[in-house]
This record gives C-alpha cells, structure tokens and sequence, in this order.
C-alpha cells in the first residue's frame, strides 16, 4: 500500500496524538456554524406549529441529542470491536472517550424530552416505549463507565468493556422492542413523536442541529482521547518530546 | 464435549450442597422482599393481585443477582478457575455447566417457592401455573446474562454494586415478558406469547452468554 495513504499508520497514538490535534478545530468550527445555522432556522425562520405552538422549538435539541446517544452507542461498540479483534491500543481509548458524551446526549434527550412533555401532554414523564429505552441506555452509558472506572489496568479496562459493549449493543434491540410491546399491551400508545408531516425548514433545521450536535461530538471525543493517549502513554518518548514542546 | 457440561455441573452441585446456607439465605431474601411489600402497600386484595406479578419478579432478580458474584470468586480464589481455561475443553462449555449448576441452586428453588407466595398475593390457580412456569422458563436466562456480569466484575473492587449496575438493565426484557405473562393470564389474554418469547430469550441467553463470559473471563485471568 502507498505509504502516504496508509490509514493504520493513525492506529497508533503517537501518531493519531498530533492529527486529532489539527482535526478538533476543524470540528469545533463546523460543530459552531452548523449550530447557528440550524437554530436560525429553527427559531426564527421555521412556522409556529399549528397544534402545538412555539413549544415544539425544542425538538431541534431534542431529536438530535436522541440521534446522537444511540449513534454514539453504536460508535462505541464499532471501536470495542475493532479493538477486541485487532487488539489495537487506540479503540479502547476511543469508546472511553466517547462514553461521556454519550451519557450526556441521553440525559439531555431524556432532560428535553421532559420540558417537552410537560406543557404537551401534562406529565414529566410518560412509561412510554422511547423513554423507557432511552433511560436504559443511559443505564447502559453509566454501566460502561463504571466498569471502566473500577478497573485499574487500562488494556484490561478496554477489553472488558469492550466485551460489555457488545453485549450492550445486542440487547439494545430486544430491550426496546420488549418495552414496545409491553406498554401496547398495557395502554394504547398514547405517544407518536414521529409526524405525518413536516414543515421543510423544520427538517432543515433540524438536520443542521443534528449535524452540529455530531461535529460536536467527535470535537469533544478527540479532545478526551488526546488527554487519554498522553496519560496512558506517559512513560513513552513521543509524549515526553510533546510535553516538553509545549513547555517551551 | 458434553461430558464437560455435566461434571461441571456435579462438581458445583457437590460443592453448593457443602454450604447449603447459601442457597436457604438468597430464598429467604426472596420470600422476605415479596413479603415485604404487602406490609408497604396495605392488605387490598385487588391491588396486590395487580402488584403480584411484577413484586415476585423484582425480588427474583435482585434474589439471583446475590448469588451471581459468587458464581466465579470462589474458583479464582483458590485458582481452580485457571486450571479450568487451562484445560483442553472449550471455556465456554465449561461455563455453561456453571450456569445451568447456578439456575439448579438459584432459579429452581425460585420457581418451587413462587407458588407459595402467589396464594398470599390472592393470584387465581391459572395465574399461579403461568407464574411458576414463567419463573421456571426465564431465570436461566438470568443466569446466562449473570455470568458475563460476574465474569466482567470478577476480582473487582465494589464488585458486588457494579456489578448490579451492569446487569440489572440487560435483566429488563425478562422481567417485562415474565411479569407480562402473568399479567395477560390474569387480564384473560393468556400468556402463551410472553411464554414463548422468555423460552426464546432463555435459549439464546443459555447458547450464547457462556461464550461472551469466556472472553470476560480470559481477559480478566491475564
């Protein structure tokens, strides 16, 4: 293969360290524009619903985040897969970099997801089947991370969640058709958040958020995986010649 | 090949029977849970025949989340757990034979005991048969999943939290088809469906968590 084009050559952090460098900023300024595109759109140039008023603005938070928990979720089981196979340093230090974030977009769908529901369908929360699914992914997030947390050998901390990653990911299906038609059987689902039709600038707008909530993300993910090669690979000449650049 | 599954199996029924006072004090802590909530909620019949499925289900999975951080220590402890990956029989068979040991010790005196405690919830003769059944059909599953956990915490500090945090959440779909059982037995939908998606779960739990536990375990003897 052409040595100039060899994409495992980022494999390793000595050299993934200095590329997730010059790529954050590209990420974040993407992450910004994206951003103020899509909540002018969303706030000033997209109709007032006819149903539901100015309320429903918060979709442009809400449907993104949702997105991007399952994304990232999906993301993270992609990198404990590579690294389970291929035994690659990186991938563990990705899905830990990512988890996070992930945690964070499903509380804040399930945050926005309460406003919403509040002034919509007078409850905070519904045992409807996306919420009851999307809490358990959170479950799911905080599960990783505390695994993770508690084991000291990094290599170890990686491969055991990874393994608890894929699991995860299998269940993910059976757990949200299970609460589907649980609550069919229970009650008649009161809920549809998927609308027949939508306003173009709605869906523009809400696409623009998504894409920035995604820039985001993998902005943040780089960052906290830089801080992680550079704690983990400390004892490394690479990392103590970035250092001692940066002191400089 | 199967020969492995079954002296798994003696062995560890061997070695339960040794210390029976584990088994009696996670059945105990069954019936005390379920007892429990009537004292909670108030002695209404028609509440508690409503309350009755999803109680005995909580308190069978918190009951077989005690045992599960026993399911490997004692074996790491004294090391017979690496003679076991050393062996030349696939880990994940010899892991199978511990779950099924872990649902005989468990599970079963679960599902014996079920009954009983449904009489005290006023559950009707069909009600009863379907909850015993359900609890019969899907704890293996429960088993199964427990093993990865137990294998993933396995030496941990505060294994024993964590390792309900990594569990409890992939237990949902068991508990909601095991309570949903009873419950469209008692609504008179019937439960047959439920019944048939536990079986279903239970057999992919039995077939392939051993595997997903192998690689916990290998990981975690390295």
């Amino acid at each position: 293969m052409n040595d100039r084009f060899n994409l495992y050559r980022f494999a390793s952090p000595a050299t993934f360290y200095p590329l997730a460098g010059r790529m954050i900023p590209w990420f974040a300024a993407a992450a910004v524009l994206f951003g103020l595109a899509g909540l002018y759109l969303g706030m000033l140039v997209a109709p007032t619903d006819f149903q539901q008023g100015e309320g429903y603005r918060i979709i442009f938070i809400h449907v993104p985040t949702s997105w991007m928990s399952m994304f990232i979720y999906l993301v993270m089981a992609f990198w404990a897969a590579i690294g389970l196979a291929f035994n690659t340093r990186l991938s563990g230090m990705m899905a830990q970099a990512l988890a996070p974030t992930g945690a964070l977009m499903a509380f804040l769908s399930l945050w926005t997801g309460a406003l919403w529901g509040k002034p919509m369908w007078g409850a905070w929360w519904v045992w409807d089947a996306r919420l009851t699914s999307e809490l358990i992914l959170l479950f799911l997030y905080i599960g990783y991370m505390a695994l993770v947390a508690a084991i000291d050998d990094p290599r170890r901390a990686d491969k055991a969640g990874g393994v608890l990653l894929l699991v995860g990911v299998v269940n993910v299906p059976i757990i949200y058709f299970s609460v589907k038609w649980w609550n069919t059987l229970h009650q008649g689902s009161s809920v549809n958040l998927t609308k027949s039709s939508m306003a173009e600038t709605m869906l523009w707008g809400m696409l623009l958020m998504a894409l920035s909530f995604w820039m985001y993300s993998i902005a943040v993910a780089l960052t906290r995986a830089r801080t992680l090669m550079l704690e983990r690979e400390r004892h490394t000449d690479w990392v103590k010649a970035e250092l001692a650049e940066t002191q400089r | 090949m199967f020969k492995i599954i079954t002296s798994v199996i003696a062995r560890d029924l061997k070695l339960a029977m040794r210390r029976q006072a584990d088994i009696v004090s996670a059945l105990f802590f069954f019936i005390i849970v379920v007892s429990l909530f009537p004292l909670g909620i108030g002695p209404e019949p028609d509440l508690l025949r409503k309350l009755a499925p999803g109680v005995l289900w909580v308190a069978a999975l918190l009951a077989t989340m005690l045992s599960l951080p026993r399911m490997f220590a004692d074996d790491h402890r004294d090391g017979t757990l690496e003679q076991l990956a050393l062996a030349p029989h696939p880990l994940g068979m010899v892991i199978t034979g511990k779950v099924i040991a872990h649902w005989l010790v468990s599970g079963l005196p679960l599902a014996m005991i079920a009954p009983v405690l449904g009489i005290q919830f006023d559950l009707s003769s069909d009600a009863l048969l379907v909850l015993t059944g359900a609890i019969l059909l899907g704890t293996p599953a429960l088993s199964g999943i427990g093993a990865i956990g137990a294998a993933l915490t396995l030496g941990l500090r505060g294994g024993g939290v964590l390792l309900s945090l990594l569990v409890l959440p992939l237990y949902i779909p068991v508990l909601i088809f095991g309570a949903g059982a009873v419950d469209a037995t008692v609504s008179g939908l019937g439960g047959e469906g439920h019944l048939s998606l536990l079986a279903a779960m239970t057999l992919a739990a039995i077939g392939f968590a051993p595997w997903a536990s192998a690689a916990a375990l290998k990981i975690a003897l390295e």
